[in-house]
């Protein structure tokens, strides 16, 4: 497998050094791998700081900046960063309000995040968690590690921004960020595997003529592998896996999302099939985001997330921001 | 009796177990993982090695929780902070006692897999390294042989198990047949400590 790197060892630093070049707006900590916006800490403002590991660009270091995150912590690829980093983010960006921490819901990035919270909170910062858990391809049960954190980050990352921005108080911008994740739901489904850097070789074979369902974005394999379907196919596979769970009365946010090795081209016939199969279940669509989001390095394929909004949710949806992967409004 | 130095001697030769082996743990944790195991444990266990020389603690206890600490700030992941763990409440279950039986180190361990438990909310059968860990605890008081058969055999046992816990269990029933990398890298922990005792 052919990389654009110069050793794996060091994919994550030389990263963030081109990250640094890219983005003056943004303050990158090559060593301690911390990416703060550089206007940090913003007074009187609560502060959201995310993280889990690398591989997923552009999360969560693609989203800091004014209506988003204020900070983000890169772990080494799929893997969760370590305590240190959260409170040095939490420390650099605490303006006073308090900060929220995004976590995803994968053990690893559970543990570090509330080993993290309690020593942030030694230091006087006063810390609130919002866990994300949008993928129904997991079943929430006491027999596996719940649900796993997906497309929804986006959303909760970007409306709690939003939510923080326009000055609202610590419990509200975690209860608005609670709100996003509990009306979302994602479902993914990969053409092909993805090579970590470490590894070298695909995370899992996928045979010519088949795709797997129900994957997450760490190169694990889905639940359930079928025969090549077309995108339409794929489209009311995802939906009729989404929607069963969501029931959404109000319109949605969607975001059809690839994995990474899926080409623009593909995502946007694909959007044009959700779309179809939501219209035809009654759904209707307040907004819609098609891109590289939440990615697995190169895996191919893509991922379909929906939120079901109300006015308050859009308007803050709508609102402002400037971040190197999203920005609009300013 | 065990001092300080065997600690230290246990840590060195846990790092140098996880280096033999990282390729294999990587492997393990492929099919239902995310192919990393191997390379995350080795860069902690470097880094425990580098501090132990550095500040040289002196007790069995300030070892193991200095060793803690280190894979908690350099692991990230979920072992990251179950290692660090583990060793951390070992270390502070030994107290600053200068030497420690095998069998004070079996009740300390006990007290650092329980901590584990707890923090992973992880049962025995549920395919992750406590199937390992708490057979080679029980088997420890025989002796450090005993105890890496029963860590080997624990490690091996997880195969046809369905994860119930971290990543793998996301597979459900996809994840049985596999033997579990967390399960296998404790068990190296488990086999360095008859290394350290030269047995």
């Amino acid at each position: 497998m052919r990389m654009l790197i110069n050793v794996p060892e060091t994919v994550v630093a030389d990263a963030l050094r081109g990250m640094a070049a890219a983005h003056p707006e943004l303050t990158v900590d090559i060593e301690n791998r911390v990416i703060v916006r550089r206007d940090a800490p913003v007074a009187g403002k609560v502060a959201l700081v995310s993280g889990g590991g690398s591989g997923h660009e552009p999360l969560h270091g693609g989203f800091v900046g004014p209506g988003m995150l204020s900070a983000a912590c890169p772990g080494e690829v799929f893997t969760s960063p370590v305590p240190d980093q959260m409170v040095r983010a939490a420390a650099a960006v605490d303006g006073g309000a308090g900060v929220l921490f995004v976590v995803k819901n994968y053990t690893g990035d559970v543990l570090n995040f509330d080993m993290a919270a309690e020593l942030a909170e030694d230091e006087g910062i006063q810390v609130a968690k919002v866990l994300v858990n949008d993928d129904v391809a997991v079943t929430d049960s006491l027999y596996t590690a719940g649900r796993r954190g997906t497309g929804a980050t986006l959303f909760v990352e970007k409306i709690a921004g939003a939510a923080a921005d326009e000055g609202r108080p610590l419990e509200q911008v975690e209860s608005i960020a609670r709100r996003v994740n509990d009306r979302s739901r994602s479902f993914g489904v990969a053409l092909g595997a993805c090579t970590t850097p470490a590894k070298g070789s695909p995370t899992f074979d996928l045979p010519a003529g088949e795709l797997e369902l129900g994957i997450g974005i760490h190169g694990e394999p889905g639940r359930e592998r079928r025969p090549m379907m077309t995108s339409g196919e794929i489209a009311e596979a995802a939906v009729d896996a989404v929607l069963p769970d969501l029931d959404p009365s109000n319109p949605v946010l969607v975001l059809v999302n690839g994995m990474g090795a899926t080409p623009l081209l593909e995502l946007y016939g694909f959007n044009a099939e959700v779309q179809r199969v939501l219209g035809e279940r009654g759904v209707a669509v307040a907004r819609t985001l098609v891109g590289n989001y939440v990615t697995s390095l190169d895996m191919a394929g893509a991922s379909v997330t929906l939120c079901e909004i109300d006015e308050e949710l859009l308007g803050l949806w709508d609102a402002p921001v400037r971040t190197p992967a999203l920005r609009w409004g300013m | 009796m065990l001092d300080a130095d065997f600690f230290r001697r246990w840590m060195t030769a846990t790092a140098a177990l996880v280096d033999r082996e990282a390729d294999r743990l990587t492997a393990l944790d492929s099919p239902i993982g995310d192919a990393d195991h191997g390379s995350n444990l080795q860069r902690g266990f470097t880094a425990v090695t580098a501090t132990l020389e550095k500040e040289a603690p002196d007790t069995p206890g300030s070892v193991l929780t200095l060793a803690g600490r280190q894979l908690i700030s350099t692991v990230g992941g979920a072992s990251g902070p179950l290692y660090g763990t583990l060793l951390r409440r070992t270390g502070k279950a030994l107290g600053d006692a200068t030497e420690v039986s095998p069998e004070q180190l079996a009740e300390a361990l006990r007290t650092g897999v329980d901590a584990v438990r707890t923090l992973g909310g992880a049962q025995p059968g549920d395919k992750t390294m406590i199937d390992t860990l708490v057979p080679a605890v029980d088997a420890l008081g025989d002796s450090f042989a005993a105890a890496r058969a029963a860590a080997k055999e624990g490690a091996e046992a997880t195969t046809p198990m369905q994860a119930r816990k971290g990543r793998a269990s996301y597979l459900g029933e996809r994840s049985i047949g596999h033997q579990d990398p967390g399960a296998t890298s404790a068990a190296l922990l488990v086999a360095a400590l008859e290394e350290a005792a030269g047995e």
